[in-house]
């Protein structure tokens, strides 16, 4: 601890983009498996990265509820985008998960683990992700039980994040205090300078092994000038928020109103697709399938992310607890804003705007909770 | 794919690993409801638990679902379960024979106050088969008799064919240290008992409700209404203990289905007291 402290209150360091591409091999060389933003069916996805090419150099985006639109225009920027429809959380909570394998011989059973998972270096998470990886950490590894299989993926995970130069039309970072700037949770924190012929990533060091792939690197100490550019870039980010959410007594407001008319009004647009859920980078719920081969030696228990906002999700002998769409609205929207708080200290929400993107009716937390708060039943 | 043979205790740690277990006999309880008991593979010779919690039960290809503990606390060398037969595992699970092996994993959640409860009159109040996660806490306070006041069970079925445990019932009536007291929604011209809710039992039951701790165990607006009806006779929603049931996919608070207001039922149940969850019951769709 006292040497990452050493690090976080060095001066920051310098990396210039040209020695971008070292970063990666330096990563590479350790044995990670990278993953970093690409563009894919006009989104910018995390998937596999190999060299500083398959970036979405200048790729923009804009964002508004229910609307993505990926544009070009960005100059040199490898990281010029916001929040994309995935989050890390496929990474180390994947959608579908063995958890075990059941082979029958003579009449018993051996029960047989998963493997392990490979070490992956995630490049470029935004700082409302970090905390939503935080997040995540409270639900399966500092609970009354540890899920062994985000346990492994998370233990070995290599982080660059990336602070935000610009702020999405559906951000609210600065509302959950998750950004625009990381402050903890990495091993490096880049912030992308681009100005004029100037092109470099100031690098703040988060861990040992931060520190480690950065002596591989080509650096230097970053100088005054360049330290108040990139804090000028992130001021601007927090000044440009596409959305604010007032959180002050919002637990309370929240638990105060599961008979607020405003439960009506949403439902009567909510499609209860579950879009939100599933690219929320918090959302943790699952499922289980139990899938037999059809000789049935052979059972395997497979997890899966689950909805809230499915009928199957609460249902017990006799029905279903949440039948109506206003209830299942109120339970995902009180969890993530009051409940969360009671279960893991904080709100199950960072401010990074997907579910407004992504809700295909533009669905917006920020707006329903303001429309709460002012105990209006109607839309704005 | 890791192999790993269960025949030993297992050195890792993971809560979604089932523990292979073998049916030693399943019985018939009603039309519609059996027990199974289960002894364990591996060699654990015991399966200690407390009085209210309870397990997930793994039927083979087929699925998993938590039943509460319905064996006595005093013998858990045998890991005894009583179910309906309402769903697809359930219904499987009923037609497993002696020696088939099936998974369990717990136990789990949190338990009957049955430490609290001494010095005072207990009463518990079951309804339909919400009588077998309270037989554990029975046999336990039973077991210690003398450690208790008054012990009253007030039971609550659909109809006479519906009464769970009758021998046994039958059995504990003939004591003269605990009184049962049962009632049926839907007699037949055999029935001389009780017909009605078992709320309508609570007014005249003998306990002194300025001293007593209720156990109340059966369909959830069955338990609000007991609750209602106790507290109404003096009890303290304190000292009024419920039951609940959700969906549960994993028992370990990371499915997320078992949510109850602020609660996981699975870590911060499923007993709760009354006076915890007393504003969350009377609410629509939690």
């Amino acid at each position: 601890m006292a040497l990452q402290s050493f690090f976080r209150d060095s001066p920051p360091l310098v990396l210039e983009q040209q020695h971008f591409q070292a970063l990666l091999d330096a990563l590479r060389a350790r044995g990670y498996r990278l993953i970093g933003p690409t563009v894919q069916d006009d989104a910018v996805v995390y998937d596999d990265v190999e060299s500083v090419d398959d970036f979405p150099t200048g790729w923009m985006d804009t964002q508004s509820g229910g609307t993505y639109r990926l544009e070009s225009g960005g100059g040199e920027t490898l990281f010029g985008y916001t929040a994309s429809p995935q989050s890390w959380k496929r990474y180390l909570h994947p959608p579908v998960l063995e958890l075990w394998k059941a082979l029958r011989t003579n009449g018993t059973y051996r029960v047989a683990s998963a493997d392990p998972p490979p070490r992956l270096a995630f490049i470029g998470v935004r700082p409302c992700e970090l905390h939503a990886i935080a997040i995540q950490d409270k639900v399966f590894l500092h609970s009354e039980f540890v899920d062994p299989h985000y346990q492994a993926r998370r233990d070995n995970v290599f982080i660059v994040a990336v602070n935000c130069g610009q702020a999405g039309g559906t951000c609210f970072c600065v509302s959950m205090n998750t950004g625009p700037k990381a402050a903890a949770g990495f091993d490096l924190a880049l912030t992308e300078v681009v100005d004029g012929d100037l092109h470099y990533f100031l690098v703040e060091v988060g861990s040992e092994r931060g520190a480690d792939v950065m002596r591989d690197l080509p650096h230097r100490p970053a100088g005054e000038g360049e330290i108040e550019a990139a804090d000028a870039i992130l001021t601007n980010t927090a000044a440009s928020m596409g959305r604010e959410l007032d959180t002050n007594g919002l637990k309370e407001l929240l638990y105060r109103s599961y008979e607020s008319p405003r439960w009506d009004e949403v439902a009567a647009r909510c499609l209860t697709c579950g879009n939100c859920t599933q690219v929320c980078p918090t959302c943790f719920c699952t499922t289980i399938e139990d899938v037999t081969d059809l000789t049935g030696s052979e059972a395997t228990r497979v997890r899966k992310w689950d909805s809230c906002f499915t009928m199957d999700f609460s249902y017990i002998h006799g029905g279903s607890i949440r039948y109506s769409a206003k209830s299942r609205y109120r339970q995902w929207m009180t969890h993530k804003l009051a409940t969360w708080v009671d279960q893991f200290g904080s709100f199950g929400c960072v401010g990074c705007g997907r579910c407004i993107t992504w809700c295909p009716v533009g669905i917006d937390i920020t707006e329903e909770a303001q429309a709460i708060r002012d105990g209006s039943g109607a839309a704005k | 794919m890791v192999e790993q043979l269960l025949t030993q205790p297992r050195t890792t740690t993971d809560p979604m690993l089932p523990n292979l277990f073998r049916i030693h006999r399943v019985l018939k309880e009603s039309y519609d409801t059996f027990t199974v008991e289960l002894v364990s593979l591996e060699g654990y010779q015991t399966f200690p638990f407390a009085p209210g919690q309870f397990n997930m039960l793994y039927v083979f290809g087929v699925g998993e679902i938590p039943i509460s503990i319905s064996g006595d606390p005093l013998h858990p060398e045998t890991l005894v379960h009583t179910t309906r037969a309402v769903g697809t595992v359930t219904k499987a699970m009923r037609e497993l024979k002696p020696g088939d092996v099936i998974g369990v994993r717990g136990p789990f959640g949190s338990a009957w106050p049955v430490k609290e409860a001494r010095g005072a009159d207990v009463v518990f109040v079951a309804g339909g088969i919400g009588l077998a996660p309270l037989r554990s806490s029975l046999y336990h306070i039973l077991s210690q008799r003398e450690k208790y006041g008054k012990i009253v069970l007030l039971y609550g079925c659909r109809s006479p064919e519906d009464i769970l445990f009758r021998k046994e019932l039958e059995k504990w009536r003939a004591r003269f240290d605990l009184e049962i007291f049962v009632t049926v929604d839907y007699a037949n011209s055999r029935w001389h008992g009780n017909v009605g809710v078992v709320t309508k039992l609570i007014p005249k039951a003998p306990f002194d409700p300025l001293n007593t701790v209720a156990m109340v165990c059966g369909p959830e607006v069955m338990m609000r209404f007991t609750a209602i009806e106790l507290v109404k006779r003096g009890v303290n929603p304190e000292n009024v203990y419920l039951s609940m049931e959700r969906n549960m996919k994993c028992a370990v608070g990371f499915c997320g289905h078992c949510q109850f207001g602020p609660t996981f039922i699975c870590k911060n149940g499923p007993v709760y007291p009354y006076s915890q969850i007393q504003s969350w019951l009377s609410m629509w769709e939690v």
